[in-house]
């Protein structure tokens, strides 16, 4: 420990500690623009200037100082407010008072801090410098005028998104940030560089001109764009959602959030189901209050036996919904209900066979990663930064088994093949000395794996090499599933799973033409198989007219994941609480609520009328859900079963990064992506 | 306005010679593998001669590939230092200095002399294409200023008449002799007028 004095006051501070970092400890703000905490250490702005003794008699950049022993730090002398000052005046020689039309207005940091140490005239009547706009994409609209060369987000772009796009060219003056030739930035992290500026530079272009900050309210919420649930805060006006903002969370995302999540949200505007809709005579949708659409199910569910009816639930369900889904068809008898829509063999035997069990701050103790038909760059982009982060920390030995894509760090590539796992058994194999050596191996078996119907066999012999490795032993588990949706989790830990006698979600999509079945109800299940689904019955209840929609014979309009009250469990398995934003459109609701409404005409009344006696009934029924936030260690189960692997190639279930669900889907910002997406691939 | 100009044309082809490839080798072999990134700035030098004077964005993938850099790291790079030239420059590179040296010996009379033979300004080429003008900071031979740099060679102690005729004999293809127009080296111009005692060597 190093013990100094700050303004007089003295602190200890561990070593490695910069001067900057032991003023926060001590509860001195120091101003500061190129200083980020997770990035490094630049030291070019010079706003964060404070008098050190013993040193030299001159101000000191206390970004990039390492604390001492008995160093006298003061932050309040007249030294230090002449430097900030000169500081101040210098940065605004070439800064444009655009303020009134900047969309940085109202939380820009160099307002802000020219606010507080600035001086209120200027004594420069030289022109002022201007830059050309540059082209950074669909997402990030630039105004290189107003930049301070602080350099956070050439620093963002290599270091934590992996890309080395964005750089600073030329010098002095003539020194301008921008892409490589002015194309795009290639990350699914691009647009946390608009987070990153201090001054109003780099702006988001879906929201330029939409509302200043002070307008705005704020709910803090959590995403379901992938599976790991990041903290998000949604801004609206009115009853419009403008923004996602990230929220800081370091167990989960840090502060950065992946630019669908940031950007998905106008979807939310487009192809909504704002109304119940029933199929007339002429095969049309027609529109209809809720009683009639009712009706209409009930008249074609009593016609059935339960083990003609199916009902299936989405990437998108919440909790509650999956739970009121499963007691409502439980009351009805019927065995075929399932969550599992992409076909995944996983959910059967304990929790810890589909959660990932480290969690993802794990990630920053593991020294040893095998990727098992995942792409986590584009399956969970902020947990693939977190996999970066730890891999530039050294002594991280990644090998990846499945589709050969740059994930920004290298690997150690195996092959794609399921059947390759069996190289992982190869003693002369280098991967398999890594993985031996390492203290705390981990595995993260993806979606690409999980599909198969040879599934559960591979699961039973990654298991096995997890007890061989020591992946799984008494204070560790790094045996991790990745899940690809944000309702996964939850529904599987709620039970959704067909019984012994049910059909599973990939028989119900094969074989529905010459099964048994004629009702399907479809909670949010908008994956292409639906279009199989013609000779049922379909009840589609959902928010987006997407593909489950057009094989609809009745529609119920669902809220969406900002204009409700709910749980969603992230693929570490925690359970988080999402804040309703704004309320659904037109005549939408709850989930939850609507079948708790349509149990009524079924004579299977749902034993809750709230969402507090709702969530009372799950809480007794899985207790783990009462800890919100707080992941259950789960027993350290066996999964899996003993068979034969087939010869398959793992593709990640994700192909189109943008375009994933029904929200994306039905998003105008995240089209663009995809059209310069494609525009990219074409090129190449 | 920044001044900032980088030619990003991607239809200049370019691929090193084959003595440029042993000569890479060579300038490799001064680092370490692990730190071959180093080798960035001799071989973007390499790049800009055979290229003809200048460095189009082809030439700077080229070195990027060799050292093992991304593209965006070595543009930072060639655009930071100005002896490399990111736009197409004339068979005769002018390079004129204007720093206060220089300026105070009449550099401005070279840029007469320049604008008379050539008709160019500062950042012009000629019409031609065989000159390219550019003025520069300091060239570091202030004793013999003003100082005009002719691709690899300055030309010291020019005046408006050596000028002209410095470029009248470029523009016939031939080189004049390098180094100071007025035959001297770097003492002062009309003897010493300091520091006698020293040269007379009586208190030293």
């Amino acid at each position: 420990m190093i013990k100094l004095t700050v303004d007089d006051k003295e602190i200890e501070v561990e070593e490695g500690c910069t001067v900057l970092q032991a003023c926060e400890i001590a509860g001195v703000e120091i101003p500061r623009f190129c200083y980020h905490d997770r990035l490094s250490i630049a030291g070019n702005c010079r706003m964060c200037l404070v008098e050190v003794k013993p040193g030299p008699p001159k101000p000191q950049a206390s970004c990039a100082l390492p604390a001492t022993n008995g160093q006298i730090i003061s932050t309040n002398s007249k030294m230090v407010h002449d430097a900030r000052k000169g500081v101040m005046e210098f940065l605004l020689i070439n800064h444009p008072l655009d303020c009134p039309i900047c969309d940085q207005g109202g939380e820009c940091d160099l307002q802000d801090q020219a606010m507080s140490f600035g001086s209120d005239k200027t004594r420069f009547l030289e022109n002022k410098r201007a830059v050309e706009e540059k082209s950074m994409g669909p997402l990030i609209k630039t105004n290189m005028t107003r930049c301070i060369h602080c350099t956070r987000c050439v620093r963002f772009s290599t270091e934590v998104a992996g890309v080395n796009d964005l750089g600073a060219l030329g010098r002095g003056e003539s020194m301008e940030i921008t892409t490589y030739l002015e194309k795009s930035i290639d990350s699914e992290l691009s647009a946390c560089v608009i987070d990153l500026c201090p001054v109003g530079a780099l702006t988001s272009k879906p929201y330029a001109f939409n509302a200043r900050p002070w307008e705005l309210s704020h709910t803090e919420t959590v995403d379901v764009m992938d599976a790991i649930g990041s903290n998000i805060r949604v801004d609206t006006k009115g009853n419009q959602v403008l923004r996602v903002l990230p929220r800081l969370n370091e167990d989960i995302n840090e502060e950065w959030i992946s630019d669908k999540t940031r950007y998905a949200i106008d979807g939310l505007k487009n192809q909504r189901l704002d109304k119940p809709y029933v199929r007339n005579e002429n095969g049309s949708l027609e529109e209809a209050d809720w009683d009639t659409a009712f009706n209409k199910i009930k008249d074609n569910i009593d016609k059935i036996k339960p083990n003609e009816i199916a009902c299936l639930l989405g990437d998108l369900v919440d909790v509650e919904a999956a739970y009121a889904a499963k007691v409502l068809f439980q009351k009805l008898n019927v065995d075929n209900i399932d969550c599992r829509i992409d076909g995944a063999e996983i959910g059967e035997h304990g929790r810890a066979g589909y959660i990932f069990n480290s969690q993802i701050n794990g990630i920053d103790e593991a020294d040893a990663l095998l990727i098992f038909g995942s792409n986590p760059r584009l399956e969970a982009p902020v947990l693939n930064a977190r996999i970066r982060k730890r891999y530039l920390q050294g002594n991280f030995p990644i090998s990846l088994i499945g589709e050969n894509n740059n994930l920004t760090y290298s690997v150690n590539y195996l092959g794609s093949k399921s059947i390759d796992i069996e190289k992982l058994r190869d003693k002369k194999n280098k991967v398999y000395k890594t993985l031996m050596d390492a203290e705390r191996p981990m595995i993260i078996v993806g979606m690409g794996a999980l599909t198969d119907d040879s599934s559960q066999a591979l699961l039973y012999e990654l298991r096995e090499l997890a007890e061989v490795f020591g992946v799984i032993k008494k204070d560790w588990n790094g045996f991790n599933v990745l899940h690809t949706s944000a309702g996964r989790t939850g529904a599987l830990d709620v039970g959704c799973l067909p019984s012994k006698k049910g059909l599973s979600a990939k028989q119900i999509f094969s074989e529905s033409e010459n099964s048994s079945l004629s009702f399907i109800w479809l909670i949010g299940v908008d994956n292409k198989e639906v279009l199989n689904l013609k000779k049922p019955f379909v009840v589609y209840q959902g928010h987006h007219g997407d593909v489950g929609a057009h094989v609809a014979d009745v529609i119920l309009p669902g809220a969406a994941y900002t204009e409700k009250n709910c749980t969603y469990v992230n693929t570490e398995g925690r359970p988080q609480f999402l804040k309703q934003a704004v309320f659904p459109p037109g005549e939408a609701k709850e989930d939850w609520k609507i079948l708790r409404a349509f149990s009524d005409y079924v004579n299977c009344k749902l034993p809750f009328d709230s969402l507090d006696s709702l969530r009372e009934k799950i809480y007794s029924d899985f207790p783990h859900f009462e800890d919100i936030n707080i992941i259950k260690k789960s027993k350290l189960s066996k999964f899996g079963r003993k068979g034969k692997i087939n010869d398959f190639e793992m593709k990640s279930p994700i192909t189109n990064f943008y375009k994933t669900c029904s929200i994306s889907r039905a998003s105008e910002t995240m089209s663009l992506c995809n059209e310069k997406l494609n525009s990219k691939i074409a090129a190449e | 306005m920044s001044n900032l100009t980088i030619n990003t044309s991607d239809q200049f082809e370019f691929t090193f010679s084959k003595e440029a490839e042993k000569e890479i080798i060579l300038i490799l072999k001064k680092y370490p593998p692990e730190r071959k990134a180093s080798a960035v700035m001799p071989l973007l030098d390499l790049a800009q001669r055979e290229a003809g004077g200048w460095l189009p964005i082809t030439a700077l993938e080229a070195v990027a590939q060799k050292v093992g850099l991304a593209y965006m790291r070595v543009l930072e790079i060639a655009s930071f230092y100005t002896m490399y030239n990111l736009n197409p420059v004339g068979k005769w590179h002018l390079q004129i200095c204007g720093t206060t040296p220089c300026w105070l010996r009449g550099s401005d009379d070279i840029l007469k002399a320049i604008y008379d033979t050539l008709q160019i300004k500062p950042n012009e080429t000629s019409k031609n294409g065989d000159f390219t003008l550019t003025p520069v900071e300091c060239l570091g031979a202030c004793v013999n200023a003003p100082i005009l740099q002719v691709n690899d060679d300055f030309y010291e102690d020019l005046n408006y008449d050596t000028t002209k005729k410095l470029i009248e004999s470029l523009k016939k293809g031939t080189k004049r002799k390098v180094g100071s127009a007025k035959n001297r080296k770097s003492d002062p111009e009309n003897g010493a007028t300091v520091l006698l005692s020293i040269k007379g060597k009586k208190n030293a």
